[in-house]
């Protein structure tokens, strides 16, 4: 497959995957913030956690100021000039596919294309009480071009990218939502096991689909030990990054070609952490510590698996904007 | 302009409906025209959605844009193709003949029938392709044929397009259509298919291979997602089953052209380049050109790949050598030409440009070698200060003008806003040249959608239909 090819899928891929991911986000803030909470800041610190899951907290406060629920929701979810947004990553990953539309089905370009338009007919007729539908549809729109594309496209190395496109950003997503998460609900380490909200964990857990796992699993009080556990450690819990990376490995291994000897290896390493890795010992020495190591890896898997297979580009890739995670601003920022 | 002489598509002179529209009319005349108001907006979401657009240069705001679709169908019955087919055959063979002439003995040019300094002082003849010989002799694999009819029998050729000609997934596309809008239509004609172009194309590209390859390696060259044509770069090579690249995913290693893969380099045999000439090397042409390969000319001259359409074949698609091609259709193929060529004035020529700036009104003015109808002059639909301008460019450089009569273009009838009204129409076949000269039966009818307007070209708010030819 020719290298252009194949990057534009991944990275096709790859924003339709962060357009649902940060439609989650918003649409847990949303369901959080109906909770009462009358403590001083607590919006701005509640609507700090989608600017910074999403790397544009630094952009937003530019333009707004303190972080309040209309404005973020409208800067992430439909601001064409913030990078970050869903309109955005709607937007590059329709322009990949049109990229490469003679190399996916016409269903999968029909999906995506139709997404677009539909999103450009309501992102101007859109307001308060019809964005939790709004973050529906591009669920669903996302879960749909999944579906389409896993029922209509040839198995061969184009899939193979999507599907590295996919997982990669998966990993990396969760592992923000986790790390931005946890540290909102838990200002201090002391404070584990304490007094967390029972609402608030189960918004962590519904937004990346996993509150009926939970309770299935473990059928017991949300503890932010077994959070964490099902969210990094649990292989058959679809958006965790061990089952992410079981499906990156996997993927690496049947991709025709001998280029990719270093990818392989970085996945296989990261991959065998999280297998045989136990939640107490990532505990032990930070969850954060340990999510900010692990988005590090697996940006330069990323990184490995471009040098090997794909082309250089630049128009149409953006990689996530640099956005390292400071807990600082949570304390701080909302104090104008 | 005298609306009596205008050769109507559908009905005789006497007002009668023509034989081959009957069922086509009596179901437009059946229908309220609200309903076929609905199907126009339908096949306008499925062009839509389909993503089946084009950018208009100079417009920023409309990156993507839809060619306007008419549902009413322009059709030929057998006879009438049959003459075009022949006469696009001959037409395309002699101009293919022509240009393996002037790039090896130019026997056209030493027997005195087309001046030396019309072919070798022309800006588009390649010095470099002298001496190249190419497989099949054919230099225009793909060649559009713009069309227009004035009379029943009496077709005029407008131009020919032997660079990059485009618009045959319109072609395509617009049969789809028509067939998901009116199956019923086809149930009860016999419409002959067209779908098979891209393999026809595809045989063609493969006869186009250098010698002694097993199973040649095509793509298709696009300048990218930005040039107006793409949709229908990427049309093709998905219907083909090739890839379609740009010309930072090929490099020329030892006079081989390669493309990048996620396996590594594989080697390219025949590239349907959609990339003008001057774009195509940076070493040989514009060395400000980022869409080309550095090295593909040497590649292609010493054999190592093949290019569709071959270089240089804009000298003869020239709209002054124009002038000539009945001249090349006698001389290379010893027939009479059957289609066509409309009366040129040649505004290098002392008395030519005098008639024609007297007449300016009157005439329709084009630049030699433009295309896509940018820069011309229509003098019958102009103000007197567009004529006024106008004419200061001519009187700069004569030579890059050419004029004709303002022809009386057969109008079809087509929906506007106000119901259903004449309006004047093109047609551009494309003809295939590898081991034989091929053609599906059909081209693209394009139609000036502005009341009176002459100009079809898409870039110009021209909008297509469907294009039948019945069979017998």
């Amino acid at each position: 497959m020719l290298s252009r090819t194949a990057d534009h899928l991944f990275w096709m891929a790859r924003y339709i995957e962060r357009a649902e991911n940060t439609a989650r986000v918003l649409d847990v803030t949303h369901s959080t913030s109906l909770l009462p909470d009358d403590s001083e800041g607590a919006e701005a610190n509640l609507w700090y956690a989608p600017l910074n899951i999403s790397g544009c907290a630094a952009a937003y406060s530019d333009k707004y100021g303190a972080a309040e629920s209309v404005a973020v929701t409208r800067f992430i979810a439909l601001d064409p000039d913030n990078p970050a947004s869903i309109y955005t990553s709607l937007r590059r990953a329709r322009e990949n596919a049109r990229a490469v539309r003679g190399a996916i089905t016409s269903e999968m370009w029909e999906s995506i294309n139709a997404t677009w338009l539909e999103l450009n007919r309501l992102s101007p007729i859109l307001s308060g009480n019809r964005l939790t539908s709004f973050f529906d549809w591009v669920k669903e729109r996302s879960h749909l071009f999944r579906g389409v594309t896993l029922g209509t496209i040839l198995k061969d190395d184009a899939l193979n990218f999507i599907r590295l496109g996919t997982f990669l950003e998966r990993a990396d997503n969760t592992a923000r939502i986790l790390d931005v998460k946890y540290h909102i609900l838990l200002p201090s380490v002391k404070d584990v096991g304490g007094a967390a909200d029972y609402y608030q964990w189960g918004a962590l857990l519904r937004s990346v689909s996993a509150f009926e796992a939970y309770r299935k699993i473990y059928r017991d009080v949300i503890s932010p030990l077994r959070v964490a556990e099902l969210l990094v450690l649990r292989a058959d819990m679809p958006r965790s990054l061990h089952a992410c990376l079981n499906e990156v490995d996997s993927t690496l291994e049947i991709i025709n070609g001998s280029t990719g000897r270093e990818a392989r290896r970085c996945a296989g390493e990261l991959h065998a952490a999280l297998h045989f890795s136990l939640i107490e010992n990532i505990f032990a020495n930070g969850l954060h510590e340990y999510l900010t190591d692990f988005l590090g890896r697996t940006a330069s898997l990323s990184k490995e698996i471009r040098s090997a297979y794909l082309a250089r580009r630049d128009e149409f890739v953006s990689p996530l904007p640099v956005r390292p995670i400071t807990q600082v601003q949570y304390q701080t920022a909302h104090v104008q | 302009m005298n609306k009596v002489t205008l050769f109507d598509e559908m009905h005789s002179p006497e007002g009668l409906v023509r034989s081959q529209y009957q069922d086509v009319a009596a179901l437009l005349f059946s229908l309220p025209l609200e309903a076929l108001s609905q199907k126009q907006r339908e096949a306008e979401v499925l062009f839509r959605r389909l993503g089946i657009t084009f950018a208009v240069y100079g417009e920023e705001a409309s990156a993507e844009r839809l060619i306007p679709f008419d549902v009413i169908p322009r059709i030929f019955d057998a006879q009438e193709w049959a003459l075009l087919e022949r006469g696009l055959k001959q037409r395309v063979g002699a101009l293919n003949a022509f240009l393996h002439d002037i790039y090896h003995d130019q026997q056209i040019i030493k027997a005195g029938l087309v001046p030396a300094r019309q072919v070798l002082a022309n800006s588009l003849y390649r010095p470099e392709m002298r001496g190249v010989d190419l497989p099949n002799q054919v230099y225009a694999h793909i060649a559009g044929i713009d069309l227009v009819r004035v009379a029943e029998n009496d077709f005029y050729v407008l131009e020919d397009n032997l660079r990059t000609p485009s618009g045959v997934s319109y072609m395509l596309e617009n049969r789809n259509t028509m067939m998901r809008l009116f199956p019923d239509l086809f149930a009860s004609h016999a419409v002959a298919p067209i779908n098979h172009y891209p393999q026809m194309l595809l045989h063609t590209l493969l006869e186009a291979a250098p010698p002694n390859v097993d199973k040649p390696v095509i793509v298709v060259m696009t300048p990218g997602t930005y040039n107006s044509a793409y949709f229908e770069h990427a049309f093709l090579a998905s219907q083909m089953g090739v890839e379609l690249v740009e010309g930072k995913d090929l490099f020329v290693h030892a006079d081989k052209v390669y493309m990048h893969t996620t396996e590594g380099p594989q080697q390219v045999h025949v590239i349907y380049r959609r990339v003008d000439d001057d774009f195509l090397d940076p070493l040989a042409f514009r060395v400000d050109s980022t869409l080309g390969v550095p090295g593909l000319m040497s590649a292609y001259r010493s054999g190592g790949v093949a290019l569709a359409n071959g270089i240089g074949t804009g000298v003869a698609d020239d709209k002054s050598t124009y002038l000539y091609v009945p001249t090349m259709i006698e001389f290379y193929l010893g027939e009479k030409p059957i289609l066509s060529n409309v009366p040129t004035w040649r505004l290098g020529k002392k008395e030519d440009l005098k008639y024609v700036l007297a007449h300016l009104p009157e005439l329709v003015v084009k630049e030699v070698q433009g295309s896509g109808g940018y820069g011309m002059l229509v003098g019958p639909t102009s103000t007197p200060a567009e004529i006024a301008a106008y004419r200061e460019r001519i009187l700069a450089a004569p030579a890059r003008f050419i004029a004709q009569p303002t022809l009386a273009l057969s109008t079809c009838p087509t929906l506007v806003e106000a119901g259903i009204a004449p309006r004047h129409v093109d047609l551009r076949p494309f003809v295939l040249s590898g081991k034989d000269i091929r053609l599906v039966p059909g081209g693209l009818t394009r139609v000036a959608l502005t009341e009176g307007s002459l100009v079809v070209n898409s870039s110009q708010g021209g909008g297509t239909k469907d294009t039948w030819i019945l069979e017998d």
